[in-house]
């Protein structure tokens, strides 16, 4: 599919200045990007404390339970 | 529910942006005097425009927040002045690499539209420092929305003196005195106006809702495992969301900053 796309396409004017455009679009889509990738580690963090908290709840049931049952 | 409407403003986002780019490179047509370097201008300039509109709604949360004392106004205030500020350095990127390609030069410091755009965004770098600088969470918000407002307030007044002043060597995109922009070009430039202002708008839902979360997960923490078993919030610049974090009786009374406060 994408080659019938770029087989379809006009040719762009790619000389001396494609190289400046394409830099231009590669550092706004990068920025972007890098943001993303900042947000997802942050989630990360937040999955992997999430994690934490539901495993200490969990023993801590567990361990009432136990008791109750004594 | 935290970050409500986030998976139809991605795909809005996505959808805006795809088709965007396939009209910039396939759709509008090629300038005339400038060529293919042109199309830089359908990332260059929507971003900067939203940036400062950014800059100018950042100031009126801010606003909004001196006036009502509401929390979530000094968070939106922040994180819009936080997105505009990337996308300030986006703006210059693309704008210093247009300037190679059209001047020969990264960089021209008498030309007043950029070196103004550069001090905008130099004025807004310290508005983080600026928080990070004062501890007390309700001090900081108060300052950093006095601060915001006077920005924010400074940004169309910078605009409007650089394009009364300017000798017009930077090219102006929509309005010349010729009559303006072709029918295609125009189109093309609104949607990558409208395109970078729905990233931007998720770039914002995204931060907020990412920091509404980290504050409910660390409140929830400290309710489940105690006040001592969650590490102390050091210095941020980023507003608090939650209540006051009392020291619990297991935590140690913090050491005294100077003499004075010793004393006291």
């Amino acid at each position: 599919m994408i080659p019938a796309l770029l087989a379809a396409a006009p040719a762009l004017p790619l000389g001396e200045a494609g190289k400046y455009v394409a830099g231009a679009f590669c550092a706004f889509v990068a920025i972007v990007v890098i943001y993303v990738a900042i947000m997802a580690v942050r989630l990360q963090r937040m999955n992997r404390e999430l994690d934490e908290l539901s495993a200490t709840l969990r023993e801590r049931e567990q361990a009432e339970r136990a008791e109750t049952t004594r | 529910m935290y970050g409500k409407g986030l998976r139809a403003l991605s795909l809005a986002t996505f959808a805006a942006l795809t088709a965007t780019f396939a009209l910039v490179f396939f759709y509008a047509p090629l300038d005339a005097d400038q060529g293919f370097i042109q199309k830089i201008f359908y990332v260059h300039v929507p971003v900067s425009i939203v940036t400062l509109c950014a800059y100018v709604v950042g100031a009126a949360f801010a606003a909004l927040h001196l006036k009502t004392r509401d929390r979530k106004w000094d968070l939106r205030s922040y994180v819009v002045i936080h997105i505009a500020l990337i996308f300030n350095i986006v703006g210059l990127l693309t704008g210093s690499i247009w300037a190679k390609a059209s001047w020969g030069h990264w960089w021209v410091w008498d030309e007043p539209t950029l070196v103004s755009f550069l001090i905008v965004f130099l004025l807004f770098a310290t508005y983080q420092p600026l928080r990070f600088s004062i501890e007390d969470p309700e001090r900081q918000s108060r300052y950093a929305s006095v601060f915001a407002i006077m920005a924010g307030a400074f940004v169309p007044l910078n605009f409007a003196a650089v394009r009364a002043a300017s000798p017009f060597v930077h090219p102006r995109v929509f309005a010349t005195s010729e009559g303006g922009l072709p029918g295609s070009m125009a189109f093309v430039f609104v949607c990558a106006i409208v395109a970078i202002g729905l990233l931007f708008a998720l770039l914002v839902a995204y931060e907020i809702a990412a920091k509404q979360t980290r504050w409910k997960l660390r409140a929830l923490r400290r309710r489940a495992l105690g006040g001592e078993a969650v590490a102390p919030l050091g210095r941020s610049a980023a507003p608090s969301l939650g209540a006051p974090e009392r020291p619990s009786a297991g935590t140690p009374p913090r050491a005294p900053r100077n003499p004075a406060e010793a004393a006291s």
